[in-house]
Order: structure tokens, then sequence, then C-alpha cells
């Protein structure tokens, strides 16, 4: 019978904390990046202009179609083969990782503008509002609430995938896990309290999109 | 009446030759309609005759394939600004209002909120300033009181009458109806007409796509039946709704009097 211990985790629980630390900037930098060139993205695809839709699509069809791992490896190891340069594990982690969201976010937004009626569009210009204005004021305020549900569980699956980072040796938490068992050789309780950790803060903002998602439904 | 002749001085907007297709499919075929300052017209006609497709051509909802919209006598051009010797369709837009069928009032919005948008995004007013105007607009149309509502706790007649006052906050030099009672239960149909009424009583310049044709025959000073793309007939309201000669016409008319 397996003799469970945490104290020794709990010795570790500054490296715990900083990992955990380091895996909430990732997430939260690369979510911001991605909503940035996600939003830039979507404006392509929907721009009218077939050369913007092309590249913005290429774009998100090669971060969709591979693996986030394979990306950052490449990002880390490969890409600097072809520039001739050294890049910065941080760098190549929280590039590759913002790229990654911005594909899926550019989805979540093109599918939320184009669910907002064209008679929405029509009444913003019928009142002399420009594109422009038309977006920001009327089909972007209306889109983000129904965006919102899909918005939050990408960024839950950002928040988890942010663990793969440690492949390229940035100190996430996933990463502390692999360290506090190297010291105290207890694989059980070192990934256990991770698994635990990563849950204890996702497990409300499921909970919130589902809330979300029925109130809108409701309210719709 | 010569077609080339500048437009008299009082026209307010003017279609010349206005062509449309969608697809392979033609709608319009050549229209040409003037309005003068203080004239209601009204456009009557069988379903697919191209009725809404030339109210939206009017301020360029829909962009034309030929002919050209003309502004008080400039040529309303394809850009948002005004270019050279062409007027902008942000300008148009600005003094030509629309109010449509299925309302397409701003849900994110209150009821105030939809009449101030325009003045105060795009003509720039104070947010007081676009308040007051509204609440006279919205006064007008009867529903001063609900101006912290939404749109979606509104009936439809309701609905359409925010979306009157919401065009009439932009004080627009002519109005464009598309249809704005087809989409109420009989019983709203009324409250929105008699605000229409009233806006012909007080000399607002509009154009009506409608299906009522008394009201039609009733408010306007000219009206105009089309079918299959074109203006089959156009007169007075006595020319054309009690005494029909055109024999398409004349069958038109012949089902609302059933």
């Amino acid at each position: 019978m397996y003799s469970w211990s945490f104290f020794p985790i709990f010795q570790a629980s500054d490296l715990f904390l900083w990992g955990l630390w380091v895996t909430v900037v990732y997430t939260f930098g690369s979510i911001v990046l991605g909503l940035v060139l996600g939003l830039a993205l979507c404006f392509c695809r929907l721009s009218g202009n077939r050369a913007l839709d092309w590249v913005a699509q290429g774009f998100q069809e090669l971060f969709r179609c591979t693996p986030l791992l394979v990306q950052l490896l490449w990002f880390y190891y490969a890409l600097p083969l072809l520039l001739g340069i050294d890049i910065d594990n941080h760098v190549a982690a929280m590039a590759t990782l913002s790229l990654y969201a911005a594909a899926f976010y550019a989805e979540i937004f093109r599918g939320g503008i184009l669910s907002i009626a064209k008679g929405q569009s029509e009444a913003g210009a019928a009142i002399g509002m420009s594109k422009a204005q038309i977006m920001r004021r009327i089909v972007l305020p209306q889109a983000s609430r129904r965006m919102l549900p899909a918005f939050i569980n990408q960024s839950v699956i950002q928040f988890k995938n942010t663990s793969l980072i440690s492949v390229i040796s940035v100190a996430d938490l996933a990463y502390m896990a692999s360290v506090v068992n190297g010291q105290t050789y207890r694989p059980l309780e070192s990934y256990t309290a991770v698994a635990v950790l990563y849950f204890v803060i996702l497990f409300p903002l499921t909970r919130l999109a589902d809330y979300i998602e029925r109130r809108l439904r409701v309210s719709e | 009446m010569s077609v080339a002749s500048p437009a008299a001085a009082d026209t307010i907007l003017e279609a010349r030759g206005i062509a449309k297709s969608f697809g392979q499919l033609p709608v319009l075929k050549g229209i040409d309609l003037a309005l003068t300052a203080g004239e209601v017209v009204s456009i009557i006609g069988p379903s697919g005759s191209g009725k809404s497709t030339f109210i939206r051509c009017m301020n360029m909802l829909e962009r034309p394939d030929a002919g050209e919209i003309r502004f008080r006598g400039r040529r309303v051009g394809a850009r948002f600004a005004d270019h050279g010797a062409e007027i902008g369709q942000g300008t148009l837009r600005r003094h030509v209002g629309m109010v449509f069928q299925h309302f397409n009032l701003f849900p994110h919005r209150t009821v105030l909120q939809n009449v101030t948008e325009g003045p105060t995004v795009v003509l720039g007013q104070s947010q007081k300033e676009a308040e007051a105007v509204a609440m006279d607009y919205l006064a007008q149309v009867g529903l001063a009181d609900k101006r912290d509502a939404w749109p979606a706790q509104l009936s439809g007649g309701q609905k359409q009458r925010v979306a009157i006052a919401r065009a009439l906050a932009m004080q627009p030099d002519a109005l464009l109806l598309d249809e704005v009672t087809s989409a109420l239960d009989p019983e709203l149909v009324g409250e929105v007409l008699g605000v229409v009424r009233r806006l012909a009583d007080q000399g607002m310049t509009m154009a009506i796509v409608t299906h009522e044709i008394s009201f039609a025959a009733e408010v306007s000073d000219r009206v105009v039946f089309m079918e299959g793309g074109v203006i089959a007939a156009e007169g007075s309201p006595q020319e054309i709704c009690r005494e029909p000669r055109h024999e398409r016409l004349k069958a038109f008319l012949a089902r609302f009097n059933a």
C-alpha cells in the first residue's frame, strides 16, 4: 500500500507558486496578444479582399491543423536554423502560444460577427454611420456577448495548453512538477498536486461559461 | 418633363435610370423618380416587383448596377465621404432617413440610446443636446415614457415608432419608409400609420413602399405602381388608386378590394 506524504510537496510550495505565476503570465499574455491578432485575422477574412482573406485563412489552417507541441518545438529548434539567429525559449513560447490562440480566436470572432443580422448594419448605415462606427458600436458589442462562452472555453484550453511550454524549458507549473518530483522522488504527490491546482483554477471558469451561455439563451 | 434637364431647385432626392440585377435576375430595369420638397410619394405593386430594392437604392443600401442617385442635384458617389463633385453615401444617409420593415432597433441600446446614437456619433451632438431632441421625437411618436425600456420589452408597433423617432432625430430632409407596417400584427398597424400621417401633414418629404393601398391613397401626393422592375403607372392617388386605367394595376388593386 502506497503511503502518501504531501509534506515534501508543501515544502516546495514556493516552486509551485512560481510555476503557477509563470503559467498565468503566459496564459494571459498569449490571450491578449492572441485576441488582438485574432481580431486582425478576422477582419482580414471579412474584408472582402481575396488576397487578405486567403493569407489569413492559410495562417489559421496552419496553426489549427498542426499540434501546438510541434509548433513549439519548430519555433524553438527549427526556426532559428532558418533565420540564423537564436530565439530565446521564453520568446518562442509566448510567440507560439499567441499565434496558436489567434488562429482559434479569429474563428470565434468571425462566427460572432457573422451571427449579427444584416439589418443591424443596415440600420447603422441608414443613420450615416461609417463601417468602422457600425463595427465598433453596433456589431461588436452584440457579437461579443454571443462570443463570450466560446471565448472562455477557448481560454480554458489555452491555460492548459500553456503546460506544453515546459518542453522547451520554460519554468511553468507543469515544469515545476517535474522539478519537485526530481527533488522529492514523489511523482504521485507532485503530479497530483499540479493537477489539483489546474483543476481548482479552471473548474470555476467552465462553470462561468455554462452560466453565461444559459443566460444568453434566455435573453435572446 | 425632360429627363436630361437639371433637377428643379426643390428636388430633394432623385433616381435616374436605376437598374439592378441579383445574379442573373434583373430586378430593376431603369427607374426614374424624383422627390420634391414636401412631397409624399407612395410606391405600390405586387411582391417581387422591385419596390423594396428600389427604395434601398435611393439611400444606396443597395448599389445600383446602372443609373444614379442625386441628392439636391448632386450625384451620389461610390464612396462614404464626399469626393470632388460627388457627395458621399455617408452624407446622403445623414440627410435621408430610412425606416425598415423589421424595425432593426439596436437591441443592446435602450429606447433613448437608439434615438441618440445617430445624433451623437454621426452629427457630433452632445449627449445632453441629443437627449433633448430625442425626447421631443419620442414624445411625438407617443413613447416618451418608454425612454429607458429595452427594445425587447416593446410591442412591434412601439418598436416601429421608436425606429421612426430614430430616423427623425437625424432631422432628415427626406424619409424612406420600406413596408413599415408589413411585419406588424393587424391591430398595431394603425398606431404606426397614424405617426406617418402626422409626418405627412407636417410636410415631411417621404417615399413610402407600402401594401396599405387606402393609406397610400389618403396621404400621398403621387402614387407609383411598379411591376416587373419598371414603373408601370404613375399619377395622383385618384388616377392610380380610384380610377385605374392600366390593366395590370386594375388586377393588382382588385385583390385588395376583394
